[in-house]
């Protein structure tokens, strides 16, 4: 096995073996999945809603190109300031410049992970400018300095206990202020609230762009994402190129069922559409259309890093995906060995075709492994993403490049020639019987050698029947006769 | 609908032929008994998934030709006693062999008269079967991929309600995965591992005797788990239900 695969194997123990953070997990993902159930049954017609969304990605991804033109001369044209970035280096400089240029030592944030993807706040803080995390579940995360280990709910391998002493350590909270949730929800605000009102600049991910009017839409359930977009003179959106949307009619076909299949919600608490910055004019009294708040500059940061490579190629459904999670709720590996395990910032079924479609199959494609191919995932996408066969391709992918492990490849064609020669199949039955005779008692045997080893660490193995049933069936028909 | 065969190729599986043999017997009692003569292939061996799930599709194409020719002999329908095994033919043997001239059409002229075991009973032959005397609590295994892949949900339970007298229940998440997953199970071992811990609490909780299933990949897992914890829990492919085999 390669470096990344035997390191991302070491996880997976680490994360069975943690009896905390199997608890945490299975206690929200639960929460998470039912959620979903229940709204999803509570539409009148759940497939229609989801087929409309899939077909609005789908017209997207499929002329990718004069849709983002599009979206950059509307956007543009409504006084954005659209850039191009096809590396994460390059988002990282366009928005440390933007940073710099303007003098701005204070940025806050709402939730993002196109921005952890492109590791965004190592990069302003290098460049001067302080980086306030104000969605609460990341601000946890930044104050622990850790990672987000789920698409929505960063923190969910944190139990609220842990965030108590965090915010005890970090913000020297008083006990009272720990007492319960609302208490620590309550302190959170009182911080960040200061922060809204210093900061020079709000940064915020982008859940879906319009092609046809320039606007780019986020959600959030704690409003910090209005905060973020509006409190600031500068507002820069970092949009991932494949979040777009042809037209409004679109996005509300996307926006049906995206918090439905997140959390359960039949909307989100803020759902912001934002065309443009704020037009100036606006005069108490007077006549002149104008917005009276909102920032002074809205720049738009597209970017690629990988994204526009897995068009055309056998992963490109994969650029449908809205970043709901619920793939990750119902993913009966996902919800034993939560998203840290996982190694990259997008973590379960989804994160398994992303991260080696983005970031390369050599260190990458093990992830693809970590599945049954149970197929919950592709029952609870909201765009309908049959992720079992694009975990298939990714492997597929990594066959050709011969990373599976060495005994892998030595039975492969081992077994083919054999499942290919019916007399072969026969003799080879016979003799693993005979030999699996010796190894077992009473039909069960309790140690397999070689890599056969790890099915008999857990449970026994059946012996092989004496004799196959389509021998068998014959012998007795031709003895009926 | 089609018409009601009277004929039929069993396409056993290699699990089934190979550890299984009871499971492919009780397939051919049953379908015996509702009146379909039951042709068994000589030349079947593996549908190939083991090597498709692995990423290696020239290899699991090899055998899908190789299938395609055992259970093309005859234009019979086929009916498969494991919905992944089904799966495979219906569902990926027509993309496998999408650019190949010969096997192609014969892939798809295949996958539209393959059936899994419960399907054909309930949807091609609409059978009634009697019901058996009342004998242990049975609880049900929806295997993932006969379930998401075929649409396999109400037939087991309903041929299981009746024959059981009502003896037959859902597993607490019977919809999750046991964790078998084929190569996923030695490649992920102590993954495939903690999801079976998962399932055997699940039948700890249900309080049933018998775990049924339509496939045994996962009965070999679960029965696996069972015994070496040394439960009395025992595992019945559906077949054998049906075939009144519920008992030791």
């Amino acid at each position: 096995m390669t470096e990344p695969a035997l390191a991302f194997h070491r996880r997976i123990d680490a994360a069975l073996a943690d009896a905390r953070l199997r608890r945490a997990l299975a206690l929200t993902t639960g929460r998470l999945a039912g959620g979903r159930a229940a709204a999803f049954d509570a539409l009148a017609d759940a497939e229609a809603c989801r087929h409309e969304a899939r077909r609005a990605r789908a017209s997207a991804i499929a002329s990718l190109d004069s849709h983002l033109d599009r979206f950059a001369r509307e956007a543009t044209a409504r006084g954005c300031t659209v850039h191009w970035a096809e590396t994460a280096a390059d988002a990282r400089q366009i928005i440390s410049g933007i940073a710099r240029e303007r003098g701005i030592r204070l940025a806050v944030k709402s939730k993002s992970m196109a921005t952890e993807e492109v590791e965004l706040n190592e990069a302003l803080e290098h460049a001067g400018v302080r980086v306030v995390e104000t969605d609460l579940g990341e601000f946890v995360v930044q104050l622990g300095g850790d990672r987000p280990s789920h698409i929505i709910t960063p923190i969910i391998h944190r139990s609220r206990q842990d965030v108590a002493a965090l915010f005890q350590e970090k913000l020297g909270a008083a006990p009272a202020d720990v007492a319960d949730i609302p208490a620590m929800t309550a302190l959170a605000r009182r911080v960040l609230r200061a922060e809204f009102l210093q900061a020079g600049m709000g940064i915020s991910g982008v859940n879906l762009a319009v092609a046809e009017t320039g606007s780019i839409c986020i959600v959030t359930n704690e409003g910090n994402g209005r905060l973020t977009t509006t409190l600031p003179r500068v507002h820069v959106a970092l949009l991932g190129l494949e979040r777009i949307v042809p037209t409004a009619a679109d996005l509300a076909a996307v926006l049906t069922v995206l918090a439905r299949s997140a959390t359960g919600q039949a909307s989100p608490v803020y759902t912001n559409v934002m065309t443009g910055p704020r037009r100036p004019g606006a005069a108490p009294g007077g006549q002149q259309a104008g917005d009276p708040d909102g920032p002074d500059e809205l720049h738009i940061v597209i970017l690629d890093n990988g994204r526009s490579r897995l068009l055309g190629t056998p992963l490109a459904e994969i650029l449908y995906c809205v970043r709901c999670g619920a793939c990750l709720n119902v993913c009966p590996v996902y919800r034993l060995i939560g998203g840290h395990a996982y190694g990259g910032v997008y973590p379960g079924p989804v994160g398994s075709v992303v991260m080696p479609g983005l970031h390369g199959a050599e260190d990458w494609s093990e992830l693809a492994h970590a599945s049954s191919l149970c197929g919950a995932c592709r029952d609870v996408c909201p765009v309908k993403i049959d992720l079992p066969h694009l975990l298939l391709a990714v492997r597929r992918d990594a066959a050709a490049r011969r990373l599976a492990p060495v005994w892998i490849r030595a039975a492969m064609p081992i077994y083919a020639a054999v499942a290919t020669r019916p007399w072969l199949y026969r003799l080879a039955g016979r003799a693993a019987a005979r030999l699996a005779r010796a190894l077992q008692h009473e039909g069960w045997i309790r140690r397999l050698p070689g890599p056969l080893a790890a099915w008999t660490a857990s449970r026994d193995f059946p012996a092989p029947a004496s004799r196959p049933f389509v021998a068998e069936h014959h012998a007795r028909k031709a003895a009926a006769r | 609908m089609m018409p009601r065969p009277a004929r039929v190729q069993l396409f056993a599986t290699c699990l089934v032929d190979q550890f299984f043999p009871s499971a492919g017997h009780a397939a051919v009692e049953v379908l015996e008994r509702c009146g379909v003569e039951v042709l068994v292939p000589a030349d079947q061996t593996c549908c190939g998934q083991p090597a498709f799930n692995g990423g290696f599709a020239e290899e699991a194409a090899a055998m899908a030709r190789v299938t395609i020719d055992a259970l093309s002999r005859s234009d019979d329908p086929v009916v498969v006693p494991s919905g992944s095994c089904a799966d495979m033919i219906v569902n990926h043997y027509p993309e496998l062999l999408e650019g190949d001239a010969a096997y192609g059409p014969k892939a798809k002229e295949l996958a539209a008269r393959t059936y899994e075991f419960c399907q054909f009973l309930v949807d091609v032959l609409g059978v009634d079967l009697p019901a058996a005397p009342p004998g242990p609590a049975l609880a049900y295994h929806a295997s993932c991929h006969g379930l998401r892949g075929l649409g396999l949900r109400d037939q087991p339970r309903r041929l299981l309600r009746a024959v059981t007298g009502g003896r037959c229940a859902d597993l607490p998440d019977a919809e999750t995965c046991c964790g078998f997953g084929g190569l996923f199970a030695v490649k992920m071992g102590p993954l495939s591992g903690a999801m079976l811990d998962a399932k055997l609490e699940a039948i700890d909780r249900s309080g049933a005797d018998v775990v049924v299933a339509t496939d045994v990949s996962c009965l070999m897992h679960i029965g696996g788990g069972l015994h070496r914890r040394a439960s009395r829990v025992r595992t019945r492919h559906i077949a054998e239900v049906l075939a009144g085999q519920g008992h030791d």
